[in-house]
């Protein structure tokens, strides 16, 4: 909220919150219920916002979920959903971040004609120039693994198509906050408190000048 | 999401005799301090109304005629009663009646639990018969709900439903139990209420910071308004609100779910909101220099073109649900929290004044509304009855004690603007949704709620022909509502729009009823129609008077309008009187 009224005492930051629309990492903690992936999703829906990416995974606490979605969007409305979904009666917390503000990384297979491959391209050198690793070697096929950016990914892609590609598979971002004691800190201290007392804003946004400057 | 129940030491506990899930969930039920349902059965929630033969004693079943009329009469007995109101449904089409209501209930924050039948678990996802996904289906409009598929789960599923339905902002759940779950034996531990829920902070630390920042923006401003909505109500802060108007001498308004917070003849009560609010508050909502929002959220009905609305003012937004702030306008001090806890804080802290000057810019408005549309709507020269005139004769007979119920449409708008009240809770009706068939079972509901009141339900003729069949309920349960209904022979709201934005094209609002006091009459219920000024008085006294329910049409003008209005996409100072 402070970073709020701050913004909204600057006409300049402003318009740029509400006219620059870019990569939104959404990271939320929630229980690990039936029913809530939808409940998510609608509060995407209804407001006609595609979600690029979506991860949901267990995290470090016991019982508790961890939603990351990626959009593009501007602030202002990130900070709305963000609020929307944190509303949900399962959902403990949500935090949203640039990609600036978060370590991410995407996992793409690649699966390739081994006969193609072991003729024509100099695999060993393709590995390496990607970092890239073989999974699978068989007889049929090769399957490939990067984890990256999405360029990066992108990079292997592009060298193997023309030795015919088969598949190609890129999975869900996965991001991790920059700051050193990341969302766990906060986590626990809401998981700390008992019923009734809370976090009244999303403090960490408050401070994320400090927190993020590295 | 269910645990294990908690540790008890053994000896402490009762020895567990078995029962059915059925009869647990009417335990919980029971354990909530629910005394009124509102139901309707069918093959799947059949062992529930098996084991409900055998708690008449305590919770009184209302037998609705639709599933729709059941939420609705639950909300209105959670608004008269400010308690959560609790509808039963069978599975399938008896579950798909609920969703509108629970659509409406969510809008309106209004605490409701419905439990529905579902087919056995082991059909479920088979287009089993009578099987819906009501689960996904009511997702969007529900607060929270569950699906139940074992006994066990029961009590702590309903627990949360209550707890989940009344904390924080209040809105509907619902409880979907499988066949197999209703008919299961299992050894119920003690009911447990729920007090906790590890993702849930119902209540929110109150910032102080906000309150002094709130508090110094209020003691610099010249030109405060208040904006009170519902919050104030469903906080209970009735009294605390009052002490801050007060103190503070700044001139209050209200949505019409805020109605009743502060009684309508209280000197800095300057009247109503939004589209066909008072032409004053509308006016000045773009001249304040501080708007103080008060369990509000400023709902396009009120506000009007947001780009244009209070852009002059610094917005001091108190509210519960952090959604709200900043939603629709800039918030320059958000003052998240109960306003029972809030308010009392902010008036500590502000300084006692009087606005004299300011307030008498509304009264001169009000002077203004008065003249161009008030004085010839409540007491008209013209020979064919008005709404106004309806309501204000109503008004000197009950004396603002009644409980009002109003329907969608012309009707609703002028009881909101003329019903005088003297205490919350005073007048039921459906706002962020705009529900037609709301007001017959809203107000069946009402008036369980509140038995001691006198409820009048206002409703039109079009409306009341969505849910005419729950005179069948008031037939058969012999609950007293008075029925009033206002008879313009059109769909009126919509004839207004398409006589004041279609070029008077009146494309399908003519609408016929059939002799609705003799289809009361098919019901037992008394009736009477008037179409004359000398006999409405004596009929409304009549009916007022009457033991049990009463159903009073009113035949009038056909094609009045109601002003003021501020036309859609225009700005709140932008308000027409004519
Ligand atoms: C379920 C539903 N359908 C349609 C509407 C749209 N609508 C709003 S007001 C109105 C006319 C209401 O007519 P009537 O009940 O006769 O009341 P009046 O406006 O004449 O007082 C309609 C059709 C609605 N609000 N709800």
């Amino acid at each position: 909220m402070r970073l709020l009224r701050v913004a909204r005492n600057d006409k300049r930051f402003q318009s740029a919150k509400i006219m620059d629309r870019q990569e939104y990492n959404i990271t939320a903690y929630t229980e690990n219920q039936v029913g809530l992936l939808n409940r998510i999703a609608i509060i995407f829906s209804r407001r006609k916002i595609n979600i690029e990416s979506l991860n949901v995974s267990p995290s470090e606490i016991e019982g508790i979920h961890r939603f990351n979605i990626v959009i593009v969007e501007t602030e202002e409305v990130v900070e709305k959903l963000a609020k929307q979904i944190e509303k949900q009666v399962e959902v403990l917390k949500v935090y949203y971040n640039t990609n600036a503000d978060v370590i991410w990384q995407e996992m793409a297979l690649y699966k390739v004609p081994t006969d193609v491959i072991a003729e024509k391209v100099l695999v060993e050198r393709l590995l390496r120039e990607n970092g890239a690793r073989a999974v699978v070697i068989r007889k049929d096929y090769t399957v490939f693994e990067t984890t990256g950016h999405r360029e990066e990914t992108d990079n292997l892609l592009k060298a193997l198509q023309p030795y015919g590609l088969i598949e190609f598979v890129r999975s869900a971002r996965i991001a991790i906050i920059k700051a050193s004691d990341g969302f766990h800190h906060k986590l626990q201290e809401f998981e700390r408190r008992e019923p009734g007392e809370e976090v009244a804003e999303n403090e960490f946004l408050n401070d994320r000048d400090a927190v993020f400057t590295m | 999401m269910l645990s294990a129940p908690s540790p008890a030491s053994p000896a402490a506990l009762p020895t567990p005799t078995p029962v059915s899930g059925a009869v647990a969930t009417l335990q919980a039920l029971v354990a909530e301090g629910v005394d009124t349902i509102f139901g309707y059965p069918g093959g799947a929630i059949i062992p529930i109304y098996d084991a409900l033969y055998d708690f008449k004693a305590q919770l009184n079943h209302v037998l609705v005629r639709h599933e729709q009329g059941g939420i609705h009469a639950a909300q209105g007995y959670a608004r008269s009663s400010g308690r959560v109101g609790v509808a039963l449904a069978t599975s399938g089409p008896g579950a798909t009646n609920l969703v509108t209501g629970l659509a409406d209930a969510l809008i309106d924050s209004t605490p409701v639990v419905c439990i529905t039948g579902q087919v056995f678990a082991h059909l479920l996802g088979t287009d089993a018969f009578q099987e819906t996904d009501i689960i996904n289906i009511t997702t969007p409009v529900t607060k929270w709900n569950y699906q139940v598929t074992r006994a066990e789960e029961i009590p702590e599923a309903l627990a949360k439903a209550f707890y989940i339905a009344r904390s924080g902002r209040p809105g509907p759940v619902l409880v979907d139990i499988t066949k197999n779950a209703q008919m299961q034996l299992f050894d119920a531990p003690e009911y447990q209420p729920c007090t906790h829920i590890r993702s849930y902070r119902p209540a929110p630390v109150v910032r102080r910071k906000y309150v002094e920042q709130a508090a110094a923006l209020i003691n610099s401003a010249r030109r405060p308004f208040i904006l009170w909505g519902q919050g104030v109500v469903l906080g209970g802060a009735e009294a605390e609100f009052r002490e801050f108007v007060e103190k503070s001498g700044i001139p209050a308004a209200w949505t019409i779910l805020g109605t009743g917070a502060l009684p309508t003849g209280h000197p800095l009560n300057v009247g109503m909101l939004g589209m066909h609010g008072n032409y004053g508050p509308n006016v000045l909502t773009n001249e304040c220099d501080v708007l103080i929002a008060i369990g509000m959220r400023f709902d396009d009905r009120v506000t009007g073109r947001l780009d244009k609305y209070a852009r002059q003012a610094q917005i001091i937004h108190l509210d519960i649900d952090p959604t709200e702030i900043g939603k629709n306008v800039p918030t320059a001090v958000p003052v998240w929290g109960d306003c029972k806890e809030t308010l009392p804080l902010l008036t500590a802290l502000i300084e006692p004044k009087q606005h004299t000057a300011w307030l008498a810019r509304f009264n001169d408005h009000l002077a203004q509304e008065v003249a161009a549309v008030i004085r010839e709507e409540l007491f008209p020269t013209s020979e064919e009855l008005t709404m106004g005139e309806v309501m204000q004769q109503l008004n000197e007979i009950t004396q603002g004690e009644a409980v009002i119920v109003s329907d969608v449409g012309q009707h609703q708008m002028v009881a909101c603007r003329y019903a005088r009240q003297n205490q919350s809770r005073s007048h039921v009706t459906s706002g962020g949704l705009g529900t037609m068939g709301f007001a017959l079972p809203a107000a069946i509901g009402a008036k369980f709620g509140a038995p001691h009141r006198p409820v009048v339900a206002v409703i039109g003729d079009g409306g009341f022909q969505m849910t005419i069949q729950e005179l069948g309920t008031i037939m058969q349960t012999g609950v007293d509502v008075k029925i009033i209904i206002l008879n313009n022979q059109f769909l009126g709201m919509v004839r207004q729009w398409q006589e004041l934005f279609h070029q008077r094209r009146y494309s399908f609002v003519d609408i016929q009823s059939p002799d609705f006091v003799a289809v009361a009459a098919g019901y037992r219920i008394a009736g009477q129609r008037v179409d004359a000024r000398a006999e409405l008085r004596p009929a409304l006294e009549k009916m007022l008077a009457h033991p049990g329910s009463f159903l009073l049409e009113v035949l009038v003008t056909k094609e009045n309008n109601i002003f003021p209005m501020v036309p859609q996409g225009c700005s709140v100072a932008e308000i027409r009187l004519r």
